[in-house]
């Protein structure tokens, strides 16, 4: 187990709780969820489907809000930000890896990895294609460039959006089924590319994950069913 | 490039066949708005144009005599009279030098000539023909009426006996540049003049009776000597004769009739036209940004989870709505650009064969570079404001909801 003391806490969640509906049906999905994860940690969210994975990963992304509770990023409290103000926080903060790698089909992989630098400066510039470029070759794909993602496999695909995930080197990694759409040998493969990358970079990761044998491999687990961390 | 036009390109390009039916639907738009634009101005230029080649803007005269009634009712009085209009003799405006002067100093007016009108005969050899005199300034009547450009013989340059006449009337008395005319007025004055130019204005009427000759001559003829009976004015801008010719009544005390009023059908004709012209272009403009809005409200759904993962990835909402805004401004410009490719294509087409049988054409179609920018700026803001719907939708799209549906 990592040293506790001595690292970042990046992310806090305190006593989260989500219902959705109104007046007549209300449905609670998440019943107090209490979560931290430290710096340059590598963890796996699990747990059966229903079971609240999907949206206490938003929540952490910051795409929905909690119905109640306290959700630290960085040691910043988020529940007073406005809309646009998490927006650039997300962009910032958080890189998202999805389960069917959600490329943009109008843009080359390179622009694809530029994306998240070209909202945050406003324009493309050189800077941002060297890094891009840079990020293309660590993740294997220095000769696929300028393909479309429609002329890449699942697999590099999923590279790409690793890629993406990392060009404004945030501090937090949600990966929502990275390899839930690849056969094996390729799920193997994009695993390894992530923990690869959290060794290098410390970056902290959180994957929510069906696949036992991938939650294994993890440093850390946490199981969630019906709306509580029961490990 | 911003990233937002950068997206928007990205967008149009990618859904090809959205954007060429938008696209189409503008440069049809515009192609139509720019070649019935340019049609009724010609139109209505030529038409005018022919109205005025032979008409000041604004015609200023003295007031008319009123009869007055001798005994004048009062409360305990009723007088039973007819009062009977009086024959109007030929006055002179007072002091007409002073008038003139003072209608110069106007900035709106940039032309004033004197004139003095009347009636008489011309005699030459057994001939006689009732005509208009003329009594004008050569120089400054130019300036109303461009004469120098109706000259069939001879010059407009009218000076001592001379006279310029109409076509007609040369042919009617037998003469040419160079003859003898005699002038004679129904109270017996005459004058013998020259002729040294012969005209043709395009109107049969005034090519019979008009007889150009001095402002002093006339004065002899029409026992005004001194005076002139009107004072012909051009205005910079002709749409506003008729305001100017209020003012100009009030300042002088004078009458003065505008060409609009003069011509009160052909406006009232012109307005309609307008009126009717303009209610094509705005129901025009309004289908095209149906269409505009319509193929966009399809294209945000399709590209909703785009939407979404830029959202995910700190794309601002305000940004999600400049990318759909700005692809309404592309669409639109680039439409009004080619709109007005086709649309100068038919004119000139129309030009080209709507010809009267000696093979001019019916009339001088008008491209206006300031039409164009009108057409290009309006297209382009209809295309932002038809793109306002679907973008103000894209904006508040939920990036969760967008990404796990698409």
């Amino acid at each position: 187990m990592p040293d506790m003391t001595r690292e970042k806490t990046i992310l806090q969640l305190t006593d989260i709780r989500k219902q959705y509906g109104s007046d007549g049906v209300i449905t609670q999905v998440l019943h107090g969820v209490n979560l931290s994860l430290q710096e340059g940690e590598f963890t796996a969210l699990i747990g059966p489907s229903g079971s609240g994975k999907s949206t206490l990963l938003n929540i952490i992304g910051l795409l929905e809000q909690a119905t109640s509770g306290s959700l630290r990023m960085q040691e910043r409290e988020t529940g007073t930000l406005s809309e646009e103000e998490l927006t650039r926080l997300r962009g910032r903060s958080i890189g998202f890896v999805f389960q069917f790698h959600h490329l943009i089909p109008s843009f080359t992989a390179l622009e694809n990895v530029m994306m998240p630098l070209m909202l945050e400066e406003g324009r493309p510039t050189p800077a941002q294609r060297e890094r891009a470029a840079g990020l293309l070759a660590r993740v294997g794909l220095a000769d696929r460039l300028d393909f479309k993602p429609a002329k890449l496999s699942g697999g590099q695909q999923q590279r790409v959006a690793i890629a993406r995930a990392l060009a404004t080197n945030p501090p937090l990694i949600l990966a929502d089924e990275p390899t839930g759409n690849l056969d094996t040998a390729a799920a193997d493969e994009i695993f390894k590319l992530l923990y690869e990358v959290n060794q290098e970079s410390g970056t902290t990761f959180l994957i929510v994950t069906h696949d036992p044998r991938l939650a294994k491999r993890c440093l850390r687990v946490i199981e969630l069913v019906d709306g509580r961390i029961v490990s | 490039m911003r990233i937002e036009w950068l997206l928007a390109l990205r967008f149009l390009r990618e859904g090809r066949a959205q954007t060429f039916f938008m696209l189409g639907g503008v440069t049809m738009g515009v192609g139509v708005i720019v070649f019935l634009t340019s049609l009724i101005t010609g139109l209505q230029r030529s038409i005018i144009q022919k109205t005025l080649g032979t008409q000041a803007h604004v015609v200023m005269r003295a007031p008319d005599d009123e009869a007055r009634r001798i005994i004048r009712p009062t409360d305990s009085l009723a007088v039973s009279a007819s009062v009977e209009r009086r024959a109007q003799r030929l006055r002179s405006i007072l002091q007409w030098q002073q008038v003139m002067r003072d209608l110069e100093q106007r900035p709106d007016v940039t032309a004033v000539s004197p004139l003095v009108a009347g009636s008489s005969f011309a005699v030459r050899g057994s001939a006689s023909k009732s005509v208009a005199l003329m009594g004008v300034e050569p120089e400054r009547y130019t300036r109303i009426v461009p004469m120098s450009t109706f000259m069939k013989e001879g010059e407009f340059r009218i000076t001592a006996n001379d006279a310029a006449i109409g076509m007609d009337l040369a042919r009617d008395l037998g003469a040419t540049l160079g003859d003898k005319i005699r002038l004679q007025t129904a109270d017996g004055r005459d004058e013998t003049i020259t002729v040294v130019g012969i005209f043709d204005v395009g109107i049969r009427d005034l090519n019979h009776r008009w007889v150009f000759i001095t402002l002093r001559s006339a004065q002899n003829l029409l026992d005004l000597v001194g005076g002139v009976s009107s004072i012909d004015v051009t205005v910079n801008d002709l749409f506003k004769a008729e305001t100017i010719s209020e003012q100009l009544a009030g300042q002088t005390g004078l009458v003065a009739e505008s060409w609009m009023k003069t011509n009160a059908q052909l406006m009232a004709g012109l307005r309609s036209q307008n009126a009717s012209s303009f209610l094509i272009q705005f129901f025009v403009i309004i289908s095209v940004a149906f269409g505009i809005a319509s193929v966009l409200v399809v294209s945000v759904i399709q590209k909703s989870r785009e939407v979404g993962i830029l959202r995910a990835m700190g794309c601002t909402r305000r940004r999600i709505q400049h990318i759909f805004l700005l692809q309404g401004a592309m669409v639109g410009l680039v439409g009004s650009l080619l709109g007005c490719g086709l649309g100068a294509l038919l004119v000139t087409f129309f030009a080209r064969t709507a010809l009267n049988p000696d093979g001019t054409p019916i009339f001088p179609v008008v491209l206006e570079s300031r039409m164009f920018l009108v057409a290009a700026g309006v297209a382009t803001i209809t295309g932002i404001l038809a793109a306002a719907a679907p973008a103000v939708r894209a904006a508040k799209l939920d990036p969760v909801v967008a990404i796990r549906n698409a």
